[in-house]
């Protein structure tokens, strides 16, 4: 079997492994559903109650994609800005870094009486999305080859040239590096904002589901929620590598397939 | 603009010195004339500041001391009339060979349709008409150079600045450019200044070898190397075996001055 292969049938075959072992120790022991659902039970109450998780679903990826598009406008816009202009990276970078320091989870409830709740929700993803962003793109826009840098120099570009043909191209693999770690975050956010709201009053999301769904000992419930927030995890970051991927193959190593 | 009449200094040098902000002085009274249409070669050991002198020459550095004087009264750097092929392709990966070739006319505010012919006809001149649509990591490293010296040639330079080149390139890779060169230089009658530390590679390219001595750099001497052709039966002939004891003589004399200025 060659190595393609057996990257994907290794992970199919653990995965098989788990479930199998999972659905072994419940009937075994006789572990009631509300303390461990199997497998079987999770993926029926999936199908079951797949018109609630659905819509929660789709509320929390707007969520998830909103802070995530405000993320990108927000990160590469700064880092630009910072790129540009020595005064403002050195008044404003501390703060984004403070902000990045500070645990999400301890800031939502704050957001939340300050905020609407959907506008605290979303405050929150792009918190913990935006800074990946930002640093990987300053890095990016400040790892320009010097001798390029030097050739638009001897052709005299404007500062405007020397930034869209020359530093963004420049900066893109590791601008599309952040924007693989954002996605991720970006839904680590909502989903935090969401619990903190849950406990707060009305939501609609995954996350608020699992919540809402522990009060009421739906522990099968919790389970399929959870799985789905997985899979749309997985998703997220199979879609950003895919546009990563499809951006850098033609010129960037990260992307070419070594031959040999 | 009328060219200069062949021989003419086209820019000068003048007590020329450099000091970085180290403190390290990499240039001291330094007085070189590049005439018009030559082909001059700056021969010297590594970290002579032969290379300083040309980014120098193209602008890209400020002398500490000294002047540069362009005889047509443009201010150094006139970017027109300059090509600068770095020691590296210095290629931008993510662009395809014709717009790494553009790149010059694109920075002047030419559009794409009226630069094609010049580009393609430029890319043609270097023997890389087939690969106007490939990446540069698609391409051997002599071809890299290639696309370097057509994207510095695109603009039509009136002075073309090289620094070592060729210096990264395997030697048959290397003996073939530098025939390409040569013919290119004799077509366009473009004024070249070449740096290297290869004694072999400034004897069978140039007509005027400028011999510097190291820390810090100025000119120790010259060579003229009075020969019209240039080809694989001058390089193997005892001319040019004569040629490059006498410059090997000259660098090593050079060298000695520069050891015992340091010492």
């Amino acid at each position: 079997m060659n190595e393609r292969t057996l990257r994907i049938v290794l992970p199919v075959v653990v995965l098989a492994l788990g479930v199998v072992l999972w659905d072994l120790i419940v009937r075994i022991n006789g572990i009631p559903p509300y303390i461990l659902p199997g497998p079987v039970l999770v993926l029926t109450t999936l199908c079951a109650d797949w018109s609630i998780l659905w819509t929660s679903l789709l509320a929390t990826l707007e969520t998830t994609i909103e802070g995530l598009a405000l993320a990108v406008i927000g990160g590469i816009g700064l880092a630009v800005l910072f790129n540009q202009s020595r005064l403002i990276e050195h008044s404003l970078y501390p703060y984004a870094v403070i902000l990045q320091v500070t645990p999400v989870v301890a800031i939502a409830p704050l957001l939340l009486i300050y905020l609407p709740q959907q506008a605290a929700v979303l405050a929150c993803a792009w918190i913990v999305a935006f800074f990946p962003v930002l640093a990987n793109t300053t890095l990016g826009l400040n790892s320009v080859d010097r001798n390029l840098a030097d050739l638009f120099r001897l052709y005299r570009a404007s500062r405007w040239q020397v930034l869209w043909e020359l530093k963004l191209p420049a900066a893109l693999p590791h601008m599309l590096a952040g924007l693989k770690i954002a996605g991720g975050l970006s839904l680590i956010g909502a989903v935090v904002a969401e619990i903190a709201a849950g406990s707060a009053g009305a939501g609609s999301g995954l996350a608020y589901r699992i919540a809402e769904s522990g009060y009421r000992l739906n522990i099968p419930r919790m389970f399929a929620a959870l799985l789905l927030l997985s899979l749309a995890g997985i998703v997220i970051f199979a879609l950003l590598s895919l546009l990563s991927h499809v951006m850098l193959r033609r010129w960037h190593e990260s992307a070419i397939a070594r031959e040999g | 603009m009328v060219a200069p009449s062949r021989g003419s200094p086209i820019v000068s040098l003048r007590g020329v010195g450099k000091v970085f902000g180290t403190g390290t002085l990499a240039l001291d009274g330094l007085d070189l004339d590049v005439r018009g249409g030559e082909f001059v070669s700056l021969l010297g050991p590594s970290g002579c500041g032969k290379s300083t002198a040309l980014r120098i020459i193209a602008g890209l550095s400020e002398p500490s001391r000294g002047a540069v004087t362009w005889m047509d009264g443009a201010g150094s750097g006139h970017a027109r009339d300059i090509g600068f092929v770095f020691q590296e392709p210095t290629l931008m990966p993510w662009a395809t060979v014709f717009s790494n070739v553009f790149l010059p006319l694109k920075l002047e505010g030419l559009d794409k349709a009226a630069a094609t012919p010049r580009v393609m006809a430029t890319l043609a001149r270097v023997g890389l008409a087939d690969f106007a649509g490939a990446y540069p990591r698609e391409l051997s490293g002599g071809m890299r150079m290639r696309v370097s010296i057509a994207r510095a040639l695109v603009t039509a330079p009136r002075i073309l600045l090289m620094d070592e080149p060729f210096a990264a390139l395997d030697e048959i890779t290397r003996f073939k450019l530098n025939d390409d060169l040569v013919a290119l230089w004799r077509e366009l009658r473009m004024t070249v200044v070449f740096v290297t530390h290869s004694v072999f590679e400034s004897v069978y390219l140039s007509e005027r070898i400028v011999i510097m001595t190291g820390r810090p750099g100025r000119v120790s001497s010259e060579l003229a190397v009075e020969q019209p052709n240039r080809d694989a039966q001058f390089r193997t002939s005892a001319e040019y075996a004569a040629f490059c004891r006498q410059a090997s003589e000259a660098l090593a004399q050079a060298m000695r001055a520069g050891a015992g200025a340091a010492a």
